[in-house]
């Protein structure tokens, strides 16, 4: 029982990471780097699009990720009894 | 009115001995204040820190001299190519934090080297972890007294030798004394110290330039002069007009700026010294939690770095270029004794003609003093100017002594305790921490005084071995559960080796040496650690495929880490 439950929680677990790490991938590598000179034709005030997500936007995002993370998390372990 | 006039009078140098006489008090007073009386204490602070004071501990610990001295004036001379030390140096936390500190934390011991070698069941992967363990910390803990060094030399006019001195009698005082409880504690201040120190010239250039009071829209602003033209339209034409690329555009290849990033991205998830740092915390919970504050912390100066750049860069071309020697302002020739700036007169005219093209450029100024000497060209008070060598001592002591640290537990813990004398009692280990600690500050300390000519180039290798070796290792470890002790050490050593070659060839010229046309698919050393680490994947998978699984007992572990409750604390046994 406990070993089904542990699974169930790893799978759900190895699911948020896959969804993050495709954010935390898109953000940096994609619009800051391999995108970056389209979205340069983009401005945003002062920034160029492809410029301000590999300087700012790309960290901004990251922060936000680990809290959504955290959160996503927590609540994980609450659902499967293992929250301390 | 009167005393902030008077106060004005006084002069950068008072100033500085005023705020850094302030701060190395309060340093040395907290580790008094936090002795380390057993080994847990001194290896993980007891294991008792709150989320809040390791995530600003872990922040500072990770803010070097790099961060906080070089890093805004590398960006100032690279443009949009500075990007891969921001996201490179953030983005790992986003992998810290989903991929490795919960885990590690759960798995609850001292060192990274301890995990290596309990989760491979075999000393030889634990010797393996100690020893890059040990390359990766002093690599970095030269350059950081070299900052140090710097610092003392320029602000209070000592001689740079003198200054790194001072800086190892701090160190070694609280590394030493107060271990792993004494530095997170210190660098709970340090962490306000340099922040404080970063931001308020920001602030001000800021508020100068762009009129704007936050500097990470301010640089995205128009300028203050009322032309209604953004400031980095300005900045890319003054670039284009002296023959540089345009500033929001770089000029390194699109491969080698993506291989660079992630090589720094995964080098900086496999440090020793940060995530030693998780080990600190109660729970699993407090672990990740702590993961993102101190990413908040330190974006708060990785996304003013950038702004920092473009005032700095800006102000540099319009006080120099095209003016007349004799007319710089008096930094100019202080920053000139120091050597990091360079003006040569080259067709005798008597002006400064500043220039992408190196046979017509007459002005070399060095990277490191854009941050250091920002306040002086903006025209900032002298307390401003002091508060920023407050700042750049904080940042570099801060990662010293945590680095520091590593290397004493890698010795004290992982090696006596673990390989050579699993005997010795606790007082005995104790002060072997202690001795070991302050062997590394005197050979650090040696370093920061004769500085090789490699420490700037080995800082790329410190992230490219980290990557190479411990972050395939430690992801393995806890993510494919068959994963085994061959594998690990094959694609350790592999991962390793394949680093080294390539920066032994292409930086020092060994093995035949090479330019830039002779890199492997355009990526260059700095960017190598993620092709070494996709080898040392490569090489585990393929090992472990030929060779048994893992013991039994070894595969329960690694279920147990997946689960978050019942870390209890961290111990050595």
């Amino acid at each position: 029982m406990s070993k089904s439950k542990a699974k169930a929680y790893w799978k759900e677990n190895i699911r948020y990471l896959f969804i993050l790490l495709t954010i935390w991938f898109v953000v940096s590598f994609g619009a800051g780097i391999l995108l970056k000179d389209t979205l340069n034709t983009i401005r945003m005030g002062g920034f160029k699009l492809g410029f301000w997500f590999a300087q700012q936007g790309s960290i901004y995002v990251f922060v936000v990720l680990i809290f959504v993370y955290v959160r996503l998390m927590n609540k994980l372990d609450k659902k499967y009894g293992y929250d301390e | 009115m009167n005393s902030l006039f008077l106060a004005a009078g006084l002069g950068v140098q008072t100033w500085t001995y005023i705020i850094v006489g302030i701060t190395f008090t309060l340093y040395i007073g907290i580790a008094i204040w936090s002795r380390a009386g057993s080994t847990k204490e001194f290896y993980v602070a007891g294991g008792g820190v709150s989320p809040l004071a390791n995530g600003m501990a872990t922040a500072a610990d990770w803010m070097s001299a790099a961060s906080f001295i070089s890093m805004a004036g590398i960006i100032s001379f690279a443009g949009y190519d500075g990007a891969v030390y921001l996201m490179g140096w953030t983005g790992g936390y986003v992998l810290l934090a989903l991929l490795l500190a919960p885990y590690l934390r759960k798995f609850g011991k001292f060192t990274v080297p301890d995990f290596i070698g309990d989760r491979y069941y075999s000393n030889t992967a634990r010797f393996v972890g100690v020893f890059c363990a040990l390359i990766v910390s002093f690599t970095y803990v030269a350059g950081q007294m070299r900052g140090v060094g710097l610092v003392f030399s320029r602000f209070l006019e000592v001689d740079i030798n003198t200054g790194v001195i001072i800086g190892m009698i701090i160190v070694l005082f609280y590394a030493v004394l107060g271990g792993m409880k004494g530095i997170t504690y210190t660098q709970v201040a340090q962490y306000c110290v340099l922040i404080f120190a970063f931001m308020v010239p920001a602030i001000f250039i800021s508020i100068q330039m762009t009129g704007n009071p936050i500097p990470q829209l301010g640089f995205g602003s128009t300028l203050a002069d009322g032309s209604g033209t953004y400031l980095l339209d300005k900045l890319d034409g003054l670039s284009a007009d002296l023959g540089f690329a345009e500033y929001t555009e770089g000029s390194k290849s699109m491969i080698d700026v993506f291989a660079i990033t992630l090589a720094l991205m995964v080098g900086t998830a496999g440090l020793p010294h940060v995530i030693v740092r998780f080990f600190t915390v109660k729970r699993v919970k407090d672990a990740r939690k702590s993961a993102g504050l101190a990413l908040l912390l330190i974006a708060l100066l990785y996304t003013a770095a950038p702004a920092v750049s473009v005032f700095a860069r800006t102000n540099l071309i319009e006080t120099v270029s095209n003016q007349p020697y004799a007319s710089m302002p008096e930094w100019f020739q202080k920053w000139e004794t120091t050597g990091l700036i360079v003006f040569d007169d080259k067709n005798n005219d008597g002006i400064i003609q500043y220039l992408a093209d190196p046979i017509k450029n007459e002005l070399v100024v060095d990277n490191d003093i854009m941050v250091l000497a920002n306040p002086e060209i903006a025209q900032l008070p002298d307390w401003v100017i002091a508060l920023v060598a407050a700042g750049a001592l904080a940042a570099a002591l801060s990662t010293a002594a945590g680095l520091l640290l590593v290397i004493s537990s890698s010795v004290s813990h992982d090696l006596i305790k673990k390989m050579i004398n699993p005997n010795i009692s606790e007082k005995g280990e104790l002060i072997a921490a202690r001795l070991a600690a302050t062997v590394a500050v005197c050979v650090a300390g040696w370093f920061g005084i004769n500085p090789p000519g490699f420490v700037a180039a080995t800082v790329a290798l410190a992230f490219g071995l980290a990557a190479a070796s411990f972050f395939p290792a430690i992801i393995l470890g806890i993510f494919y559960k068959k994963m085994n002790k061959e594998g690990a050490i094959a694609g350790m050593i592999v991962g390793i080796l394949s680093m080294l070659f390539y920066m032994l060839k292409f930086k020092f010229d060994w093995f035949g040496g090479g330019g830039k046309d002779d890199w492997w698919f355009g990526i260059s050393p700095e960017g190598f650690g993620t092709v070494a680490m996709i080898i040392n994947f490569i090489v585990s998978i393929v090992i472990m495929k030929f060779t048994p699984e893992p013991p039994q007992e070894v595969q329960d572990i690694v279920e147990n880490i997946r689960i978050p409750s019942g870390a209890g604390e961290a111990t050595g046994h």
